[in-house]
């Protein structure tokens, strides 16, 4: 059986000829059609640069990445991405924030003109959801931190994507905020079934979360260990604080501390 | 009270100057010819007025017409230049080998292919008033964040669609930032050339006036230059603000 997103045996490397850096070498990794994975590892380990690779954004040197059933020769023109840094665009309201994807994808782009009031229709209902509803109109920047980055949620999941990338959306918010979230894209995730990669330095939001976490090497990067994650679904928050929730977290601590030790 | 205050305090200032101005030239008895006094400068403005008046609007009309090729020229090329890292790397170092010229000594080479008048003043507020226009808006295009762009590029945006969505709409407050600058700057540049090579405009009226020991005329003449540079000035930074509001946000929206 085959994954919707494989990388296999994939090796990196940044720089001009003989002085690069060896970003990853010998990392492979398979992500199921509607699995949520999360990639945890120590820092610098080059899980962004992952990131890059499963959506075409950098190809690597050596080895395969397949997205879809499909080798990977560009930029996968589909996926919804969310960094740490909101990065909205200060000039569009946050509604026409959320709606930037639908102006770039197909086929929205070509019936965004003519739809126009379905497409906001729908922006506003996304809105709603993370939480933001009747805060379309305003501007990102009238809006707190974990504000914007609910709309950044919103903006990486407006085109409905197949794949989600979640690089760190999280890292920058208060701890109260982070878990409200997490149960909002817990819900998303259930309701809508996109394959999804959360790169994060968070164990507990990477274990409540995701169906399967790989665990990082320090540079150059692979894949050392794998960890399935079985809590039924829906998991309620108050899962973070049970013993059995807390076990596995200590073990991905142990490998990651092993990690650190080797480099 | 203070808000008030502020706003009157470059009135204040603005009148203070001149009767300071007044009052120390006519302490000291200074000669017309080495310092006139304001009043001195008023009377010749007024018993002057057509002529100051039309070499104004020759002054306006080059200035106006440079800086809007400057304008056209250096936002062309500062989308080229912020477009392709190739086109910026080939034409950086000419650039500014280019503006390190005194715009003063190209003025003989302008007269020599186009004559004396306001081809020569058009062209020298063009050369001195694009350089920073193109510098801003190139700058605008390549802090675009790299975060804004994989987000753009993993939904399959074309290069196209990233200037157009976000690189142009983030370097207009850089443009328009810089329309102040390059106004002043092609004023300059058609005075300077006015001066040299031209028989009307404000700087040939001064030179005129210098050369027949008119002095309340050459400073009449240097009051207009301010009066017209501050209107062009506010003109610049009221599009500016029309134009970019939401780059000027204040913390409570």
């Amino acid at each position: 059986m085959t994954g919707f997103v494989e990388l296999n045996d994939i090796r990196l490397a940044y720089g001009p000829g003989g002085d690069s850096t060896l970003a990853l070498d010998g990392l492979s990794m398979t992500v199921k059609k509607g699995e949520f994975a999360a990639v945890v590892g120590p820092s610098g380990c080059g899980k962004s640069t992952l990131m890059k690779l499963a959506t075409g954004l950098i190809r690597p040197q050596v080895g395969t990445v397949e997205v879809a059933s499909k080798e990977v020769d560009g930029p996968v023109s589909m996926a919804g991405m969310a960094f740490q840094n909101p990065s909205m665009l200060p000039w569009r309201t946050t509604l026409k924030n959320v709606m930037l994807p639908l102006e770039i994808v197909q086929p929205h782009r070509r019936r965004l003109s003519r739809e126009r009031a379905a497409y906001e229709a729908l922006a506003e209902d996304l809105l709603s959801v993370v939480g933001l509803k009747g805060f379309g109109d305003k501007f990102p920047w009238q809006l707190s931190g974990g504000m914007q980055q609910r709309a950044n949620l919103c903006r990486a999941l407006v085109h409905d994507p197949e794949l989600l990338m979640l690089d760190e959306p999280f890292g920058a918010l208060d701890a109260f905020t982070r878990e409200e979230l997490w149960q909002v894209m817990r819900d998303l995730h259930a309701e809508k079934g996109f394959t999804t990669i959360l790169v994060t330095h968070d164990l507990r939001e990477a274990v409540f979360l995701a169906d399967r976490v790989f665990v990082m090497s320090a540079r150059p990067g692979r894949i050392i260990v794998e960890r399935e994650i079985s809590f039924p679904r829906p998991r309620p928050i108050d899962l973070t604080y049970e013993a059995k929730f807390n076990d596995i977290v200590h073990e991905l601590r142990a490998h990651i501390a092993d990690a650190r030790a080797a480099a | 009270m203070n808000e008030k205050w502020i706003k009157a305090a470059p009135w204040i200032w603005t009148i203070g100057l001149f009767v300071v101005w007044e009052g120390v030239v006519r302490a000291f008895d200074i000669a017309f010819f080495i310092l006139p006094a304001p009043s001195d400068i008023w009377v010749a403005t007024v018993k002057y007025w057509p002529v100051i008046w039309t070499n104004s609007l020759q002054t306006l009309f080059t200035t106006t017409l440079g800086f809007l090729l400057a304008v056209v020229g250096g936002l062309a090329l500062g989308l080229a230049i912020g477009w392709s890292r190739s086109i910026y790397a080939g034409l950086y170092p000419l650039m500014i080998g280019f503006n390190s010229v005194p715009k003063v000594a190209v003025v003989p080479i302008l007269v020599i292919w186009f004559g004396i008048g306001t081809v020569p003043a058009v062209l020298t507020a063009f050369l001195i008033a694009f350089f920073p226009i193109v510098v801003n808006v190139a700058t605008g295009l390549a802090t675009i964040e790299p975060e804004m762009e994989d987000v753009l590029r993993a939904l399959g945006a074309k290069k196209l669609d990233i200037m157009l969505k976000v690189g142009i709409p983030r370097s207009m407050p850089y443009f328009f930032g810089s329309l102040k600058i390059a106004i002043t700057l092609a004023f300059v540049g058609s005075v300077i050339s006015e001066t040299v090579a031209a028989n009307s405009g404000i700087g040939h009226m001064m030179l005129a006036a210098q050369s027949q020991f008119n002095v309340p005329l050459v400073w009449a003449g240097l009051m207009a230059l301010a009066v017209l540079g501050i209107v062009m000035y506010a003109m610049m930074a009221w599009l500016e603000m029309r134009m970019t509001g939401w780059a000027h946000r204040s913390s409570h929206g």
